[in-house]
């Protein structure tokens, strides 16, 4: 049995990468629940978005908070271009999967060619300080990744909840063909959220390219764990994939302090087939 | 039918080109060529292996690359480790995945909840959970298992030419399974299970073993293949063999080439193998892989049913547009149909006088049929009868302990305001919903909680009043499933000799080859209704035949079923058009809040004050 220190910085170590899957997690969410589109492409973008953090870094030595302005507005354009494509042609939520893994295939070509596969990290001052919180280490990227979730997943809810847009989007995913009878621009609305989809690729591919060592099949190896977050909570719920990547990164980091890194899938996976067989109702 | 009559035409070029692949090796095949076709047989195996489950039934698995890496570790364990030959440990690797695919199917096929994304979510979750057990244990333990010291069998001149046969004669196996099952009664069961599972089941489909039928044949297969690529590539691990590549690239292969095609998976494994061969160098292979994610991504969007698919829509529109202009411009929609109408008329004039003569024999023997009006009931044969019929939804009572019995021969109106329970039950006495309480005796037999194809096989049958026919399947199809499906022991010959004939009886004669989407309102609600008579039920249920018809073709539904009657079939009737109730029904019975608030000969009943209460609210005493 490890130490209770050692312990509890599995569970710090836990809550952050929790913070970085419920991030990812939401767009991915946000779209499947309101666009009805399992986008995976949304892993490209993380990626992509990641890649070129860690590109304006090590060539312009750009602080990546500044690289993240600039990137949300870029990826909400990709994001709302893809869409458009998309919309064009009538597509069933799994025709959606599968036209979208094929982006994600071309994507992960194209950063292997500009940035091979060799293993990428980018440095970093963020990850050199460092701030002692009730006897555990966090280090700056931590906390951006934790604060950045925080103000996305308050973002969404805001937006949802708080703003007649928000009514409007929920509306029109709720019944589309009513919503148009209320004259409500069902076209406009998707491409929007969209592009909401796509600033929020843009806000992760920054905070993983602040924590993680980028490789271009991490786009691939993140798809599992990520969709076990968005399937634990309710589908385009602004909070459920934070809670939810919370859960899943914190049982992932504690199994592996008890056993082996290598035991990590099987709770998160396992978990996933647990929600799928219980939960009451499909989608 | 009329495509393996086709085929058999095929049958000769086949032949050849199978025995000229067999024998090529022999007389000297470059080493390189049978590494690459040894790869194009493997997709193909684990293409269609897969095609045969998940493009059938429209359940999409995600969870192919486990099948195949049971296969790849049971060639490890059983010859590596425990030094079983070549052969056992093939057979007992398909086996593995076999069982690995009937416990999963076991676990979700049951599930209404896990179909579509939640399906593919789950088979690809059960992928990786198998990885991290494999890789924790000593099956591989971390890194990786060597296969050097397993003897390949040597069936051909050399090692490679050895795996292109194995992997050949894997491609023969699988898709000589994979075209058997698509042209036999159980494919054409997955098909309707792909369309809508639902309706499948209520015509008597056993849905839940298909399902596991194919799901075993599929497990089977990519197991076999994954335990001969063990030996191909020699050095098996963890992160390789359950990569989410092996699944993705079946599904990928099968939509490109089209998965409702038993040959679709094997056109599209072939395209992909050679594009992916044509870029391996450097980056090179970076540009194929941007190639081959563009393609996917436009031929999901531009078509959908892939490559054969959409060449067969093309092929079909083709020859329909050449029989519309052999006919010449005079069949206009309008006069089309009234054609049909006429048709209609005619055949029903042709069974009638048939049936009148059927009719004179029976009556000889004391049942008669067409006597429903004004006979005593109690003298009659009970087919249905309901008791305290409970069906409740989380509070609301739908059906609040509904007595019903219904007489051989019999027409029974079942009326009621919106939401008064007709629908629901029809969906409990069918087997899609299970009563809360209550039993439910068809022909003597207990109903309630039974699997719905067993209920439908004792003998009730329905129609929907949306109709909701096979998308996929012709005229002739979604009939001759009911036929086949309906009732217990009916031979192939039979079944279609009865489809036929219901065609015929409802005057889709000439729409029989059509798709269902091809046809008019009317004429899908008589697709309904032979659908539901092509087993021969003892019991047919009708859900609103008439809502959404014109007065000309309710008269002719109204003759029609009639002429069902005649037959000895009782009818339960929902219906809203009341001229229609009156004239034929026999009794009625009025539901108001899941409950039979009367019921008895219909002048009568329509004129209680209950009825009248139910339909127009209590304001109506007032006024």
């Amino acid at each position: 049995m490890p130490s209770a220190n050692l312990l509890l910085q599995s569970l710090a170590a836990g809550v952050f990468i929790g913070a970085l899957y419920g991030l990812i997690g939401l767009g991915l969410s946000v779209g499947w629940g309101l666009l009805k589109q399992i986008n995976l492409a949304h892993f490209a973008w993380v990626f992509l978005s990641a890649y070129l953090t860690y590109e304006l870094k090590t060539r312009l030595n750009l602080d990546p908070l500044i690289s993240l302005t600039i990137l949300i507005p870029v990826f909400a354009v990709i994001a709302i271009l893809v869409q458009w494509l998309l919309a064009s042609f009538a597509i069933t939520p799994f025709n959606s999967l599968m036209a979208t893994f094929g982006l994600a295939v071309s994507v992960e070509a194209l950063i292997q060619l500009f940035w091979s596969a060799d293993f990428r990290r980018m440095p970093s001052q963020y990850e050199e300080m460092k701030f002692h919180m009730g006897g555990v280490i966090v280090t700056y990227s931590e906390a951006l990744t934790m604060l950045i979730a925080l103000l996305a997943s308050f973002a969404v809810w805001w937006v949802l909840t708080k703003t007649d847009t928000g009514k409007c989007i929920r509306a029109s995913a709720e019944d589309a063909e009513m919503a148009r009878a209320f004259g409500i621009n069902a076209t406009k609305l998707s491409l929007g959220l969209a592009g909401v989809c796509g600033a929020l690729a843009a806000c992760a591919g920054v905070s993983v390219a602040l924590t993680f060592t980028l490789a271009p099949s991490q786009i691939f190896a993140w798809i599992g764990v990520i969709f076990a977050v968005v399937m634990m909570g309710k589908l385009a719920s602004p909070w459920a994939p934070l809670l939810a990547g919370l859960v899943i990164g914190i049982s992932e980091s504690m199994t592996m302090a008890i056993t082996a890194p290598s035991w990590a899938p099987l709770v998160s996976f396992s978990l996933l087939i647990v929600i799928l067989l219980t939960r009451r109702s499909h989608g | 039918m009329d495509n393996s009559r086709a085929g058999l035409g095929l049958n000769w070029l086949w032949f050849v080109l199978m025995a000229i692949l067999a024998g090529w090796p022999f007389l000297g095949m470059p080493n390189h060529l049978e590494s690459l076709l040894y790869v194009v047989f493997f997709w193909i195996t684990l293409a269609t292996s897969w095609n045969l489950m998940s493009g059938y039934s429209g359940y999409f698995s995600f969870g192919h690359g486990a099948f195949f890496g049971v296969g790849m570790y049971g060639m490890a364990t059983f010859a590596g480790k425990f030094g079983l030959g070549f052969w056992p440990s093939a057979v007992l690797s398909g086996i593995c995945a076999s069982i690995l695919a009937l416990a999963l199917g076991a676990l979700v096929f049951r599930l209404k909840k896990i179909r579509g994304e939640s399906f593919a979510l789950i088979t690809l979750a059960v992928t990786f959970v198998l990885a991290t057990l494999i890789v924790n244990t000593p099956i591989d333990g971390g890194p990786g298992v060597y296969l050097m010291g397993v003897q390949v069998p040597m069936i051909g001149p050399s090692a490679s030419s050895s795996f292109y046969l194995l992997g050949f004669a894997m491609v023969v196996a699988s898709i000589w399974a994979s075209r058997t099952l698509f042209y036999s009664q159980s494919g054409l069961g997955l098909l309707a299970i792909h369309d809508d599972e639902d309706v499948a089941e209520v015509h008597g489909v056993p849905t839940f073993a298909l399902k596991m039928k194919a799901f075993a044949l599929s497990g089977f297969f990519a197991g076999m293949m994954g335990s001969i690529h063990a030996l191909y590539v020699s050095y098996v691990t963890v992160s390789e063999t359950f990569s989410i590549t092996v699944p993705l690239t079946v599904v990928l292969m099968s939509i490109l080439g089209g998965a409702r095609q038993w040959a679709g998976p094997m056109l599209g494994a072939v395209l992909i193998t050679f594009l992916l061969n044509a870029f391996t160098e450097g980056t090179s292979a970076l540009y194929g892989r941007i190639l081959i994610g563009v393609i996917l991504t436009l031929s999901v969007l531009i078509m959908p049913e892939g490559l054969l698919g959409t060449w067969q829509s093309k092929q079909r529109k083709r020859s329909l547009d050449r029989r519309r202009a052999l006919e010449g411009d005079h069949s206009e929609s309008s006069a089309h149909q009234e054609q049909s109408v006429a048709s209609n008329d005619l055949n029903l004039r042709d069974i009638r006088h048939e049936l009148t003569h059927a009719q004179n024999l029976s009556d000889q023997s004391g049942s008669g049929a067409d006597h429903g009006h004004g006979l005593a009931n109690e003298s009659k044969k009970v087919v249905l009868e309901l008791n305290g019929l409970c069906k409740h939804f989380a509070g609301i009572k739908a059906l609040d302990g509904v007595h019903l019995t219904l007489y051989q021969g019999e027409i029974l109106g079942l009326l009621g305001p919106n939401g008064s329970g007709k629908s629901t039950l029809i969906n409990v006495v069918t087997g899609h919903l299970s009563p809360t309480a209550g039993s439910i005796q068809l022909l003597g037999q207990e109903c309630a909680g039974q699997a719905a194809h067993l209920i439908r096989r004792i003998g009730v049958s329905r129609t929907y009043q949306i109709p909701r026919p096979f998308k996929g399947l012709t005229v002739l199809q979604n009939v001759l499933l009911s036929a086949q499906f309906g009732a217990n022991s009916v031979s192939d010959e039979q079944a279609y000799r009865l489809a036929l004939e219901w065609i015929e009886f409802t005057g889709l004669s000439t729409k029989k080859d059509d798709y269902p989407d091809e046809l008019n309102l009317h004429q899908r609600k008589f697709l309904e209704l032979a659908r539901a008579l092509a087993a021969q039920p003892a019991v047919i249920m009708l859900d609103e035949v008439l809502s959404g018809l014109t007065p000309s073709e309710i008269d002719i539904a109204v003759q029609t079923i009639r002429l069902i009657r005649s037959q000895g079939t009782s009818i339960v009737f929902v219906e809203h058009v009341m001229s229609a109730v009156m004239a034929l029904s026999d009794r009625l019975v009025v539901l108001d809040q899941g409950r039979v608030i009367a019921s008895g000969v219909p002048q009568e009943v329509m004129r209680q004050e209950v009825v009248v209460k139910a339909y127009l609210g209590d304001q109506a005493e007032v006024i």
